[in-house]
């Protein structure tokens, strides 16, 4: 009966979902949709619970609230954020690519083209670098002909200068394929330019939009500060803020910082 | 040759068989330890079968699946390493077999034969496990090699793509307590570790595939049986732990010549 609270065009939906460990939340009460050829990501601070919310949606973690509802026979494909097979096992990547789906070599081929791997296919999984290993992780998700991209960290190890040519296949794919795509990033600028929709999580939604209104959103600047709302071309920071030996954000009277200085306080909405 | 020696070399050439492909998974998981501490506490399933007056085997198997699912349990405990936890068990859980043993009239139990092997008195009862116990994890093994091959390589991406990775998992510990069962008499409780690593762990260095090191570690595993048992009989040596040195022996080539096999092989595969 949960399927037919599912909207046509939604490929899942995420209702009130929460997530404990222990006595802890790590993720509270977190509503979304993703529909096709649409890119949601998912931005926020460190344990605010990107990951979690991720492996909640795709059910490898029990709810302690809420529930997730999937479009039947939904294929999703997965790039997890960590993700380093053991060198003990002997692995090519075309052998790797292969597990997933019957795919042939011409097509591992051209997918691995698609997404700018140089690397041939009999090269062993263990001996790729960082940016390369994410690259194959993209071409076996999109092996399997997902309907939904689920994106944990996708440019995690990729060269700068890879970074935006991988969020441009990442948003020209999704496009292409009208495939829906979730992601997870705590790099702000490239991802603002490659998504259509961004929703900035500290373990409940803070604020959740279209790119360029999260970031003027207040719950957003005060979580990662006005240098981040202007933009990858200008990027001046203005110090406003000093930080302490953490990187944390160290309040003056400010009252923008008293906020920023507490991200896990709990936050009253107006 | 005759019948013990034939029963002996195909009992430990049926238990290699099924030790390496199944050790593959032992070594790319790290579970050498967890094995072992299934493995040890096989001694209390050999003391319960004798008081139940049941199979030997199935008293194994039993016990070695109680312990796996001790250590699933401790492996929750917060503020250990897991092989503190492993250690502790597997070394209390022998301990707990040598005194339970230590109970029965001495006459009936053979501990050392248990421990250390005695492959030269395996029994035609000894081989129905061999021959059954290893067909079906065999069977298990090439129907679920795909799911169980994508869980090694991430259980998470597994799960998503509907690999039922909660059932995978205790079917690998099923799988290792029954080798548990067809091993112990070849190479014994304290070494059946080394029957599923130590040819794993020389295939690497051969194969490629994961299928190349499976078939590798199972062939280099007969090998070790068999020139371990010919050792044995040459100068007289105890039989478990002369298969153990030979595989040794044999990993210590492979892990110095490996390379040099694999490009010969590549040559002679491109030829």
């Amino acid at each position: 009966m949960s399927v037919l609270a599912l909207n046509d065009a939604d490929l899942i939906r995420v209702d009130g979902v929460s997530v404990r460990a222990g006595g802890t939340l790590l993720i509270d009460q977190v509503d979304l949709a993703i529909r096709r050829g649409e890119i949601l990501t998912v931005v926020g601070p460190n344990g605010g619970g990107k990951t979690t919310l991720v492996k909640a949606i795709l059910g490898l973690l029990p709810l302690a609230a809420g529930q997730v509802i999937r479009r039947a026979d939904l294929r999703v494909g997965y790039v997890p954020q960590r993700f380093g097979p053991d060198p003990v096992l002997p692995l090519t990547v075309g052998r790797f690519l292969a597990l997933t789906a019957m795919a042939d070599r011409e097509r591992c081929t051209n997918v691995l083209a698609r997404v700018g791997v140089k690397a041939r296919t009999d090269h062993q999984l263990a001996t790729l670098s960082g940016g390369e290993l994410r690259r194959v992780l993209l071409a076996r998700a999109l092996l399997r002909d997902p309907d939904l991209l689920v994106l944990d960290e996708p440019v995690a190890g990729v060269d700068v200068a890879g970074q935006p040519e991988l969020y441009d296949i990442i948003a020209a794919l999704a496009h292409e394929r009208n495939l829906g795509v979730l992601m997870v990033s705590h790099d702000m600028h490239l991802v603002m330019a490659a998504s259509t929709r961004v929703l900035c999580l500290n373990r409940h939604v803070c604020c959740a939009g279209l790119p360029n209104a999260v970031t003027r959103h207040p719950e957003y600047i005060a979580l990662f500060g006005s240098a981040w709302t202007e933009g990858l071309a200008v990027y001046s920071h203005h110090h406003d803020h000093r930080h302490d030996a953490d990187g944390n954000v160290v309040s003056e009277n400010h009252p923008k910082d008293e906020r920023a200085a507490a991200p896990f306080s709990d936050h009253r909405h107006g | 040759m005759d019948d013990f020696l034939l029963r002996a070399l195909a009992g430990g050439a049926g238990a290699a068989l099924v030790a390496g492909p199944l050790g593959c998974f032992v070594v790319w998981r790290r579970l050498a330890y967890f094995g072992e501490t299934m493995a040890h506490a096989g001694l209390l399933g050999i003391a319960l079968s004798f008081a139940l007056d049941t199979d030997v085997g199935l008293g194994v198997v039993a016990a070695a699946l109680v312990a796996g699912a001790v250590i699933v349990v401790l492996e929750r405990l917060p503020g250990f390493a897991s092989d503190t936890l492993l250690g502790i068990l597997a070394n209390t859980a022998l301990a707990l077999g040598v005194i339970v043993v230590s109970l029965f009239e001495t006459t009936r139990i053979d501990v050392a034969s248990f421990l250390f092997g005695d492959v030269f008195a395996v029994s035609v009862r000894d081989l129905y496990w061999v021959g059954g116990g290893g067909a079906l994890c065999l069977g298990i093994l090439v129907a679920q090699w795909r799911s169980m091959l994508v869980m090694t390589i991430d259980s998470d991406m597994a799960a998503v793509e509907g690999v039922a990775v909660s059932r995978l998992r205790p079917l690998l510990v099923f799988l290792i307590a029954v080798l548990i069962a067809i091993a112990m008499k070849i190479v014994g409780l304290l070494m059946i570790v080394s029957l599923l690593i130590i040819p794993a762990a020389a295939a690497r260095r051969l194969a490629t595939s994961p299928e190349a090191m499976a078939i590798a570690a199972a062939l280099l595993g007969v090998v070790a049986v068999a020139s371990g048992m010919g050792g044995a009989i040459a100068w007289d040596l105890p039989g478990g732990p002369a298969i153990v040195v030979a595989a040794g022996a044999i990993f210590a080539g492979a892990a110095l010549l490996g390379p040099l096999v694999r490009d010969l092989m590549q040559r002679c595969g491109g030829a």
